[in-house]
């Protein structure tokens, strides 16, 4: 009985949504509507998320050695950072690669070039590149490096850290993805708001075309779970149809913009997002197609639903 | 058996519906009521149908206190009412033949028993013909006929036509009529509530006469006298 009354409500839902074609298609291109900013959300949290990624990836401290500087106790300083628990990696830069890499630099600038000839000795010191496990852990390394080897002392190799002079900058860009993050959230939670109010307004809309049928069918004597369902139904295929849509659509739409996000932010391709994360959009998209279809659907047909 | 006992309904604007109302309908028996616009026939029929609830009184069907039901018993005593109405009340986008299997699916009837009874409802109305067009495609007369065979396809005890041939031409009104007397005739109870005195008059079965909310007169084999 139970099966019987199953597929009575699945047919009964699919046959009213074919042929209330006029109804069903305008129900269809709001849910689009909503579907596609509930994509842009996800595309656009990724894409922030992403350069967020690769803009700390970038983050470093570099340990500047004053020119005379004696290799051994350099790369003495290098093993006592490297057993720093934070600190992923050192990388040693010598006085004569960090010349080449200053020539390489300015191979373009003859007059730099022709100053640096006329100086007899190098002028430039070692470089040690240090690379932390997490971004805030530099502050750390920062503050180890500054306890054990105090800049402009007179005795110290060290010239200079540049995370000091960064500190400032490297706060400010966190602070501001921070925001941007929060204010995104604000933005995103106000818009899939307002796109599933209107949702659900033209959803209602369709259902009041059916309240006399919904009458009719109380007074023959059908169950409320036998009215709903179908319309349940209904609400779903129109979620299943408009998602089908949306995922077609961002495919024009992520690999034309693809170039341009990944100019824009920081080595992401958006449609190569896509492409990657299909099965998760998927299943987002379509969910969320079915779950806003449905509920819209119950919750536009309750009021007729009162038996008597 | 319907009775009706001490029935008053009075709306939330005041107006008295009803007022004090004893009635007993008998299994079988053809019923009209009659009487003006306003007289208190359609909440007599929304009272039977639990569509209203009674301010007073009692409405038993059988020995069942009708407005003491839940929804789903609601529900089972509606699937025992055939009911019919001037304005035919057919889904508009289901065909006459899913129309009419629509009382039997939610009867909970298998999908043989629609196979084979729909198509006899639809012969007793004369409309085999027109089992895959849409109400739209139909005239009055025919919708009406529809409405019908939706009613008895599930043989209830009791039929109930509310002003069934108020928007019919006197043909179709007569054709109507026709199917209703054949219908009680195989042991149906008919309820009719009517303005046309002419049906009344030609059909000399029990005529209930309501005015103001009251009955007035209840005769049996009556005339339309108001």
């Amino acid at each position: 009985m139970l099966m019987l009354n199953l597929r009575r409500i699945f047919r009964t839902g699919f046959v009213q949504f074919w042929r209330n074609g006029v109804v069903s298609l305008s129900a269809v291109l709001v849910m689009i509507i909503t579907l596609f900013v509930i994509g842009s959300v996800i595309f656009s949290s990724a894409l922030l998320k992403k350069s967020l990624v690769s803009i700390e990836d970038k983050v470093d401290i570099n340990v500047y050695f004053v020119p005379d500087a004696v290799e051994m106790d350099i790369l003495s300083v290098k093993s006592s950072i490297e057993e720093l628990p934070e600190v992923d990696f050192v990388s040693y830069v010598s006085k004569d690669v960090a010349l080449e890499n200053f020539r390489e630099r300015h191979k373009n600038d003859q007059k730099t070039l022709e100053a640096l000839d006329e100086l007899d000795a190098n002028p430039l010191g070692a470089v040690l590149n240090i690379k932390a496990k997490e971004p805030s852990q530099y502050e750390g390394v920062a503050n180890f490096l500054e306890q054990n080897y105090p800049i402009g002392d007179g005795v110290s190799i060290v010239e200079k850290v540049n995370y000091f002079q960064n500190k400032q900058a490297i706060d400010q860009l966190g602070q501001i993805i921070d925001a941007g993050e929060k204010l995104g959230a604000i933005v995103t939670i106000i818009f899939i708001i307002i796109s599933i109010l209107i949702t659900l307004n033209t959803i209602r809309l369709a259902m009041f075309i059916s309240k006399d049928e919904i009458n009719v069918m109380k007074l023959v004597g059908a169950s409320s779970n036998f009215i709903t369902g179908p319309f349940l139904v209904t609400g779903a295929m129109y979620g299943i149809v408009s998602s089908v849509i949306t995922l077609i659509i961002f495919w024009p739409v992520t690999f034309w913009l693809g170039p341009i996000t990944e100019r824009f932010f920081v080595e992401t391709n958006i449609f190569e997002y896509y492409i990657s994360s299909f099965g998760e959009m998927f299943l987002i998209i379509v969910g969320s197609g079915i779950f806003i279809g449905s509920v819209s659907s119950f919750l536009a047909i309750k009021r007729y639903l009162r038996i008597r | 058996m319907i009775y009706f006992d001490n029935v008053t309904k009075i709306y939330s604007d005041d107006t008295i519906a009803l007022e004090n109302v004893d009635l007993k309908i008998e299994p079988g028996e053809f019923v009209s009521i009659v009487g003006h616009s306003g007289a208190g026939k359609t909440t007599l029929i929304k009272l039977l149908l639990a569509e209203e609830t009674p301010t007073d009184g009692r409405v038993f069907f059988e020995s069942v206190d009708i407005h003491c039901l839940k929804g789903n018993e609601v529900c089972r005593l509606r699937r025992n009412i055939g009911t019919i109405f001037q304005d035919f009340r057919l889904i508009s986008n289901k065909t006459i033949f899913e129309n009419i299997a629509f009382a039997m699916e939610v009867a909970g009837r298998t999908e043989e028993e629609i196979r084979e009874d729909v198509p006899h409802a639809l012969e007793l109305v004369g409309l085999t013909k027109k089992a895959w067009n849409f109400p739209h495609e139909l005239s009055g007369g025919e919708q009406q006929r529809v409405a019908i065979a939706r009613a008895i396809v599930n043989q209830p005890d009791i039929l109930v036509a509310d002003e069934p041939t108020g928007n019919l031409d006197p043909l179709n009104t007569h054709d109507i009529i026709q199917i209703l007397k054949k219908i009680n005739d195989l042991g149906t109870t008919v309820i009719l509530t009517t303005h046309n005195k002419h049906i009344i008059d030609q059909l000399q079965r029990r005529v209930i006469t309501v005015d103001n909310g009251k009955i007035i007169r209840d005769e049996f084999s009556g005339k339309y006298i108001l």
